[in-house]
């Protein structure tokens, strides 16, 4: 076993839980603004139950990304190359779901916020999807060369898992919006952020479930298999406790589902980074496509500084806007337009 | 074109568009952070509307650095996977040294500044702020050395054709980064300068237009309140005088800064890269003179196609060695050298595509970096000069009533950001034929090199890469129609435009309702769920 390697593996599958643990649920929320949402205020309140944090969850996403080159520049190299045009769809959902969350309040029609809505909706299931396919896609094979690059095509990485784990990341996402909503709202979106959950978890966490099991058919040890059960069980527990309505129990519980599950999907295919569909000769692993050990030591002193740093100032962030959201709170849409505002102070005068 | 000159194109176009929103981000930054420093100390009301409005434009124009900056980390695997490669084992580590230790930092303390007026204590919200400034600059660095290793390699063996990192010390000092930085630093620093300088200009302008602020029989400023203007008040005067001249002062500063470190700079890079100060100058011959304007045809990449109609004897020495009489390699002088170092023509590799075997041009395209050099300094210069002007025509408290000098001074808040992108252009594209640049010192390693030839993703298409530089394009350019149009708006709104609550309260009662550093007051009721919202 290559001790550096390995660590750095473990630490870019860290670097992807905590990637969809947090932008899961901001990206969930995104997506829940068509659907979930029915007017304005409610829009509103799921947009300022993510607004301090979202910008700071998407971070781990440039982090997974950063530690996945430095550590594993070939990896890197041959999946981002290989996945061109999904990741091309990946980055403008990123930008108009960014941009959208900024400028959305900053023209007070209604025409210019159902714009900006949409970008937020489509961006978030956009990135979702794209970044659960690209993950996919990375345990089950992309057809690569000797060199690592894509043979057949700019679809050539097409297959049913890329569909299949789009979905799973969808599917997470949105079921975990739904606990961090009932977890972060007061009110009515509460209490419908609960009674969905609990309707809609089985289904939607349903490919995620297909992805790890088929993992596991494929590449499973016994502890990963054990790691498969007890997600499911997490699963289960999540649901129960937010059918007696403990909301934060019900997150926790959903949270540990996700761990095991990347904890069940990571583990099966270690060592192998990126296997090739054409030669088995081919696969990038954690030893043909690492780093030297003089860099990869230098990331893990940095790393075993800077994430527990990093991880515990996001924590106080969370402490800090721990308060819920409800309608209540949202304030009036402010009227700086200047045009407006010079009105309503002149005919008040 | 083929998938390498797209590839270029698209990094090209995005890194530029990239680097509009970066240095505006720092230095407004540095600037907000500095302003809301001085409220917190001395709890005037104007310096709570100077942060909370240029907070406000800093806020809309960070969104779009962080929207475009996710494309330059992906698209180094997407369309350059063959440099990814070659170079991930040294380049990568500053790259997940800017995301852990800088981007968090960043997004996660404005996160707290923007949404934390009313949970966090003055001071931690304050510092708050710094911080996320200071991860800002801290990017800066990260990405910086990062760059500093294309354009002088350090700190690596070569491995089986791949460097590897053998001293992260002197990766993380190279002396091209330890110039660059500040330079950078400053450029920012430059661009929120001219920014507050025109916007403030604007306002003062608008104020004189509307009768507000008149002028007194000794010349001075006599800061009026209007009526039916929300937010036009005295204190409105106060926010923008002081403003402009924070802005000039800033503007000065830097320009000053840029000039000292860019000096150190030019005289690293004419050991570091020689020919791409050579071809900054048209140079052809060896000598000692600077061109102050070079005519015939840059393009023709041809020497003898070059005069140099008017040149300064003794500069460029002075630029590349700090006397007036060494001679400096020309291009003609350098061109054998590069050639026997690193070969006519490019190997037959099928890394190279259709260009294995092609004869090597060593030569950057003289016209962008000739031009590119003089743009950066001319627009560089020109903003310190305007900023200078600008405190001499405002001594009487108030800009001139002159609709023209309005719109000059808005007019230059682009030449700072010309300065910026020019003189990017000219260090990446005088790199050229080298995506990594060879480090020619004679104990370093010289065979640490790479050809942008060699760069581009062998598994891409030209095709995908056409789609996404189309796309990439289209959606930039509907972004910037989009993010300059708020920003006017809420300029044009001025002070009331960020803080609405102006507008509603008679202007006798602002300085009491304004929330002071001690957090009491703003009417609102402290266990108030948000300070901010969406």
């Amino acid at each position: 076993m290559e001790l550096l390697p390995t660590i750095w593996f473990i630490a870019i599958a860290v670097l992807w839980t905590g990637y969809l643990f947090l932008e899961g649920f901001d990206l969930g929320v995104g997506m829940l603004m068509k659907t979930f949402a029915r007017n304005n205020t409610e829009r509103r309140v799921l947009l300022n139950t993510i607004g301090p944090v979202w910008d700071g969850n998407e971070v781990w996403l440039l982090t997974a990304g950063g530690a996945t080159f430095a550590a594993f520049p070939l990896w890197y190299a041959s999946l981002f190359s290989a996945l061109y045009l999904p990741l091309l769809v990946v980055l403008v959902a990123l930008i108009f779901r960014a941009v959208a969350f900024e400028y959305r309040g900053k023209v007070d029609t209604d025409r210019w916020r159902a714009r900006w809505d949409w970008a937020i909706a489509l961006g978030s299931f956009f990135a979702a999807f794209g970044i659960g396919a690209a993950l996919a896609l990375t345990t089950t094979g992309l057809p690569l060369n000797a060199n690592g690059d894509r043979e057949g095509g700019p679809l050539a990485w097409f297959s049913g898992y890329a569909v299949l784990g789009g979905l799973a990341v969808v599917g997470f996402s949105l079921v975990h919006a739904l606990a961090f909503l009932a977890l972060k709202t007061d009110g009515d979106i509460r209490h419908r952020a609960r009674q969905w959950f609990v309707r809609l978890l089985p289904v939607l966490l349903l490919p995620i479930a297909a992805w790890a099991l088929s993992i596991q058919f494929m590449e499973g040890k016994p502890w990963t298999w054990a790691a498969v059960v007890l997600a499911v069980a997490a699963a289960a527990a999540a649901w129960a406790q937010a059918r007696t309505g403990a909301e934060g129990k019900a997150f926790l519980a959903l949270g540990a589902f996700l761990v095991l599950g990347t904890v069940s999907i990571f583990g099966a295919v270690y060592p192998v980074v990126l296997p090739s569909t054409l030669d088995g000769a081919f696969d990038l692993t954690i030893s043909n496509a690492s780093s030297s050990d003089y860099t990869l030591g230098l990331m893990s002193i940095v790393a075993a500084f800077g994430l527990p740093l990093v991880i515990a100032y996001q924590a106080w962030t969370y402490w800090v806007f721990r308060r819920r959201v409800s309608a209540d709170s949202i304030p009036e849409a402010h009227s700086f337009l200047p045009a407006v505002a010079a009105k309503a102070f002149t005919t008040k005068g | 074109m083929d998938a390498l000159e797209i590839a270029r194109w698209q990094f090209g176009i995005t890194t530029v568009y990239h680097f509009m929103m970066v240095p505006l981000t720092i230095g407004l930054g540095l600037v907000v952070a500095l302003i809301q420093t001085a409220w917190h100390r001395t709890g005037k009301p104007e310096y709570l509307r100077m942060t909370k409005f240029w907070g406000k434009l800093f806020l809309i124009n960070f969104i779009m650095g962080v929207a475009t900056g996710i494309v330059q980390e992906f698209q180094f695997g997407m369309a350059w996977s063959e440099y990814s490669r070659f170079v991930g084992d040294v380049f990568g580590a500053p790259l997940a040294l800017e995301a852990l230790l800088a981007f968090f930092v960043e997004s996660t303390f404005l996160g707290l500044w923007i949404f934390g007026w009313k949970q966090l204590k003055p001071g931690i919200h304050l510092a708050c702020l710094w911080v996320a400034v200071i991860g800002s600059v801290f990017s800066a660095y990260f990405i910086i050395v990062a760059n500093s290793w294309m354009q002088h390699p350090v700190g690596v063996e070569m491995v089986d054709g791949r460097p590897v990192m053998t001293d992260a010390w002197a990766v993380f000092t190279n002396n091209t980064a330890l110039v660059a930085v500040p330079h950078t630093l400053f450029g920012a620093l430059a661009v929120a300068g001219g920014f507050l300088l025109g916007i403030a200009w604007y306002h003062l302008w608008r104020r004189r237009r509307d009768g507000v602020d008149t002028l007194g029989a000794d010349g001075k400023v006599i800061p009026g309140e209007s009526a039916t203007i929300p937010g036009r008040d005295k204190a409105d005067h106060t926010v923008w005088i002081r403003s402009l001249r924070i802005g000039a002062v800033v503007a000065m500063i830097s320009f000053a800064g840029t000039a000292l470190t860019g000096d150190l700079q030019g005289k690293l890079m004419f050991e570091q890269q020689p020919m791409k100060m050579a071809a900054a100058e048209a140079a052809c011959h060896d000598g000692t003179g600077f061109s102050v304007l070079s005519i015939g045809n840059l393009g023709s990449q041809n020497c003898d196609d070059i005069v140099a109609l008017i040149e300064v004897p003794g500069i460029l020495s002075y630029l590349a060695k700090g006397d007036f009489t060494t001679e400096v390699k020309g291009v003609n002088t350098l061109l054998p050298e590069y050639q026997e170092k690193y070969g006519t023509n490019l190997p037959d590799n099928p890394i190279y595509g259709e260009r294995a075997g092609q004869e090597i041009d060593y030569l950057p395209v003289m016209e962008v970096t000739y031009w590119g050099f003089r743009m950066m300094i001319g627009f560089g210069g020109l903003a310190a000069l305007a900023a200078l002007v600008a405190l001499w025509l405002t001594r009487s408290g108030t800009v001139p009533r002159s609709p023209w000098l309005m719109r000059l001074a808005v007019l230059g808040i682009m030449a700072p950001f010309g300065a910026n992108a020019a003189g990017w252009i000219f260090t990446e594209m005088g790199r050229q034929p080298f995506v990594v640049a060879p480090n020619p010192d004679p104990n370093g390693i010289d065979q640490v090199f790479m050809f942008t030839a060699a760069a581009v993703s062998p598994g891409v298409s030209a095709g995908e890469l056409l789609a996404s530089l189309i796309t990439l394009t289209a959606v930039y350019a509907v972004l910037l129609v989009v993010e300059v149009k708020l920003l006017v708006k809420y300029i044009r709104g001025g002070v009331v435009s960020a803080m609405p609550e102006l507008a509603h309260v008679p202007a006798d009662e602002n300085e009491d309702a304004t929330p002071g550093p001690g957090g009491q007051g703003g009417g609102k009721p402290a266990d108030d769920v948000l300070a901010f919202a969406y």
